[in-house]
């Protein structure tokens, strides 16, 4: 029961961080129907990112909850400017063109940004330092879940709320619902598409560069390809859910972590990325409109 | 004389909305027939679902290929609905843009050909007479259809009068016993519209195949047509002549809204 | 005049210095700062920021400039049956060039392994290969429009066929050679079933995956395929049981990779204007309409996938022959990537065009050695830049012409 609650747990972590990620791709789709595989890359910056702020301010004497934030902000707003200006420059050209113009675009840059890094940084794995601090009120339940654990599937818990909010009730997001829907008639309300089109990359970008962060200091290391598995799986977790549907994403997300962490629990670890692209490859045959998607009507 | 298209009872839902709602349809050989109703009355739901992109919900449909006997036709593969005798055209253009005009036609002729990849790398006899066969057949289908400056052209670059042209030619060239055409006119002015009508009843009297059409543009249906159905909220609201369907005080409410006859 | 000409150009300017600036901001940490943790020292790299500054300044005149063009090649391509042409254009459809400019290549290609060193033939026997796969990976994603991001697995599929039978059977590279086509086709056939249903982008993601999967299977299942030390040992190609040295073996799989270039070509350029190429012409240019005119959608892809699919395995089953080991890691997806960026430069639906994209995403690297690291950079920027600019490639895929004479009787 014990290694049942600890690979629950386990799976849980996971999801939400497939699901800070996932949420990019779903939000994505249900506006511009693209599959920006250079979103998982975004994630990696962000933990790049924050792994660099950290590195400097420790290294200027600075520690604990303060470099955390920091970290993370500035993690948060550059990948916030990576997500915009990769739509900018890899899709927004595009809007027009054949489908698969822009989708073979996206896998051009996800290709550039993991290089650039490559590059401009390493291709070891970085030690990252674990930012999160200590939950003194989960010393009695240690064994199933620790503070990392239990941060980051709070953290992902509440920014899931604050993002339906948004969603929701702000005019920013009653403007990203309606361009979803039909973006030509978004448009001729006067709706600024392009500027919801900016926007929905920005806050998916934010999202994804939160994960990054908490999962770097979950993991422990980072390297230039991490972005490439974490894209892949969090976008099965948005296709899972049904592509364009929020809450989707995040049913999905739980579903595929708490999935691979008993399957590699329970049955062998040797084929624990395997899982996920199985699990792909099975809704889209069976179910592809998901868990909680509609069936899209063909337009003839 | 028996018809060569029937649905009986068809219906479809989409969710909870009746496109079609138990529609009855007969088409008969050598005549044309048109379908009109106003905009969303699910005219086009169901050439859709007689050319198989949709399945429909219930009812059936029927086909009897002159020479041939009466065969059930109800949900099979788009492909299969062509193979057996009833090509279509689209509502909005669907030509292949980058491939030239003649190809766009010999496309057409695939169904009733048949070489392939062993063929295709080793140019066999056979093949090669069969290739030749498609061109010539299809370049015999643009000269009537009137197509014959651009045939190497990208089929992109056509006017739009003649895009529509083509698309009725490709469908003509997969050898059709009934032609649907989605809204033909659609997009023409007067004059493309006159030698639409000349064309269609060319179909109909030299080649011999009969049509069926959906048509907004009044003036060409009642010209045109031997008998016309009318529908509307996904129902059948009448059928008759043209003439009938003129007087018909149903149609009219459907079209001019209510209170006519006030 | 002049007065729109110049608010036009400090237009240019100052979007210029907004787009330098963002991006000097944007690139600054991951480009200048280097964080050493082991050491505990920071590494600024303050002229990289320069360079960023600088390279963007000048190439958002350059975007700017290719916008406009890129609008105007467009409509070029549009008109592209006749009209101007590019001069490579002009290479490849006129004759009277064309036939001097093969006879050349032939020449070249005759003579190249006896004027340069094993290496420089082995680098050109690699070349050739992607060549070959380039054009396989066309005839699915050029001509039937289905973006297969896994295209690595049948590559792979061929090579293990070699490595295994050769391992366990002891059998030769010219029984392997067919053997390892059929492998890879039935793969492609296999993955094809199930995803039939599948459309665009969906389609792309689970040949992604399919891809993924086959290279985690032979990297873990080591009693089929020995793990990721991999298969070594393989024999190279044998010729009537000579005994050949290492300069000869090379010299003879560049010959060998020679012949199956000019039957690839021989192959795809017949189907091209065929009746199956036609059908897979149409499935890309419009699903539903290709359907309504009496095509068996189903049929067309498979054929795509079991015809583009062949090629590979037949180019794994050399492989594992000129390397004479294979392992998973030779099977990423970054080798998928790489074949795709091929075609995309190359342009879809253009031969002469995909063999030149290969010859110079393989042989750039190789010979400009500054190149070497940014080998992979490289191709994520021509994807990108392919498509804004140039979607149809550097050598646009000219249709068939037929002729008539409209005679009068």
């Amino acid at each position: 029961m014990d290694y049942f609650l600890e690979l629950l747990i386990g799976g849980l972590t996971r999801g939400s961080i497939y699901a800070l990620i996932a949420l990019g791709y779903t939000m994505v789709y249900g506006i511009i129907e693209l599959i920006n595989f250079a979103h998982g890359e975004i994630y990696m910056i962000g933990a790049f990112t924050a792994l660099i702020v950290a590195g400097v301010l420790a290294m200027s004497g600075m520690s604990g909850l303060s470099v955390l934030i920091l970290a993370s902000v500035v993690a948060v707003i550059y990948s916030a400017a990576y997500g915009f200006t990769v739509e900018k420059v890899a899709y927004k050209p595009l809007r027009h063109a054949s489908r698969l113009s822009p989708l073979i675009s996206a896998i051009g840059m996800s290709i550039f940004l993991q290089n650039y890094v490559l590059v401009a940084q390493t291709s070891d794995f970085l030690p990252f330092p674990n930012l999160l601090p200590d939950l003194p009120f989960l010393a009695n339940y240690v064994g199933f879940i620790g503070s990392t654990e239990f941060i980051i599937i709070g953290t992902t818990a509440v920014i899931m709320v604050l993002l339906t909010l948004l969603i929701k009730f702000t005019r920013m997001g009653k403007a990203m619902r309606a361009t979803a829907q039909d973006r030509n008639m978004a448009m001729l309300v006067g709706v600024n598409v392009n500027r919801v089109i900016s926007n929905t990359f920005i806050i998916g970008s934010a999202l994804a560069a939160i994960g990054g962060v908490l999962i770097a200091s979950h993991v422990g290391r980072i390297n230039f390809y991490i972005g490439f598995l974490a894209g892949i799986k969090a976008f099965t977790a948005a296709v899972l859910g049904g592509i364009g549907s929020i809450p989707g994403a995040v049913l999905g997300a739980l579903v595929l972590g708490c999935t691979e962490s008993f399957a590699t629990g329970y049955v062998s670890s040797d084929y624990e990325d395997v899982f996920a692209f199985v699990l792909l490859i099975v809704i889209l045959i069976i179910k592809p409109s998901g868990l909680l998607g509609h069936k899209p009507t063909q337009k003839v | 004389m028996n018809p060569i298209l029937e649905a009986k009872n068809l219906s479809m839902n989409f969710g909870g909305l009746k496109a079609l709602d138990r529609v009855d349809i007969d088409v008969l050989p050598g005549q044309i027939t048109a379908l009109i109703g106003p905009n969303g009355a699910g005219k086009t739901t169901f050439f859709n679902c007689i050319t198989g992109i949709y399945s429909p919900t219930g009812g059936d449909i029927f086909i009897t290929p002159s020479g041939g006997g009466r065969k059930k036709i109800t949900g099979i593969n788009i492909h299969k609905v062509t193979e057996n005798g009833v090509a279509r055209t689209f509502q909005n253009i669907r030509i292949f843009p980058d491939m030239t005009v003649l190809e766009n036609v010999m496309i057409g002729r695939h169904c009733r050909t048949e070489a392939g990849v062993l063929g295709a790398i080793l140019r066999d006899k056979g093949t090669m007479t069969e290739e030749k066969a498609i061109v010539a057949r299809s370049y015999e289908i643009l000269k009537k259809i009137g197509i014959t400056e651009h045939v190497n052209l990208l089929a992109r670059n056509l006017p739009y009068g003649a895009q529509r042209r083509l698309e009725i030619a490709r469908a003509l060239a997969t050898d059709p016993f009934l032609l649907l055409l989605d809204e033909p006119a659609a997009g023409m002015n007067p004059q493309e519209t006159r030698d639409l009508e000349a064309l269609i009843i060319s179909i109909r009297d030299e080649w011999e195949i009969s049509v069926f059409l959906i048509e907004h543009d009044m003036r060409l249906v009642m010209g045109l047509s031997d008998s016309v159905y009318v529908m509307d909220y996904g129902e059948m609201l009448a059928r008759g002549t043209p003439q009938e369907i003129r007087q018909n005080p149903e149609v009219i409410k459907a079209y001019l809204g209510e209170d006519v006859s006030a | 005049m002049s007065t729109l000409n110049y608010t036009k150009y400090m237009e240019g300017m100052k979007q210029a210095v907004v787009v330098s600036l963002w991006f000097m901001f944007l690139t600054f940490p991951i480009m200048v700062i280097r964080v050493n943790t082991i050491e505990n020292i920071i590494e600024w790299r303050w002229m990289n920021m320069l360079y960023i500054g600088a390279g963007s300044f000048i190439l958002s005149f350059v975007w700017r400039k290719m916008s406009g063009r890129g609008i105007s090649a467009r409509k070029e391509s549009i008109g592209a049956q006749g009209g101007r042409k590019f001069y490579l254009q002009r290479l490849v459809s006129e004759k009277r060039l064309s036939l001097p400019a093969l006879g050349i290549v032939a020449v070249i290609a005759l003579f190249f392994p006896f004027v340069s060193s094993i290496y420089q033939t082995n680098i050109m026997t690699t070349a050739l290969m992607y060549v070959v796969l380039g054009l396989g990976l066309n005839i699915v994603v050029g001509q039937a429009g289905l973006l297969n991001l896994g295209y690595v697995a049948f590559y792979a599929a061929g090579a293990y066929t070699y490595a295994l039978l050769y391992h366990h059977f002891g059998v030769g590279f010219w029984l392997a050679l067919p053997l390892g086509a059929l492998a890879a086709t039935v793969l492609g056939v296999l993955l094809a079933l199930p995803v039939l249903r599948l459309q665009g982008d969906y389609l792309a993601i689970v040949t992604l995956g399919f891809g993924e999967i086959t290279r985690l299977v032979l990297e873990n299942w080591n009693e089929f395929s020995y793990g990721p030390s991999g298969i070594s040992g393989i024999p190279r190609p044998g010729l009537f049981g000579m005994e050949m040295d290492m300069h000869e073996a090379t010299v003879y799989l560049y010959f060998l990779m020679i012949l199956l270039c000019i039957i690839t070509i021989f192959v795809v350029n017949r189907l091209q204007d065929s009746r199956i190429g036609r059908a897979l012409l149409a499935l890309r240019e419009d699903e539903i309409a290709c359907q309504a005119m009496g095509i068996n959608k189903t049929m067309v892809k498979l054929t795509a996938f079991a015809l583009g699919s062949t090629w590979a395995g037949l180019v794994g089953v050399i492989f594992a022959a000129k390397t004479t080991f294979v392992n998973p890691a030779s099977f990423t997806f970054l080798e998928s990537a790489m074949i795709l960026s091929i075609v995309v430069l190359g342009g879809t639906g253009s031969i002469i065009g995909i063999i030149i994209g290969a010859l110079l995403l393989i042989l750039l690297p190789e010979y400009l050695r500054a190149f070497g690291d940014y080998r992979m950079l490289l191709f994520g920027i021509i994807m990108v830049i392919m498509m804004i600019f140039r979607p149809q490639g550097i050598v646009t895929g000219v249709r068939k012409t037929y002729e008539f004479h409209t005679e009068e009787k």
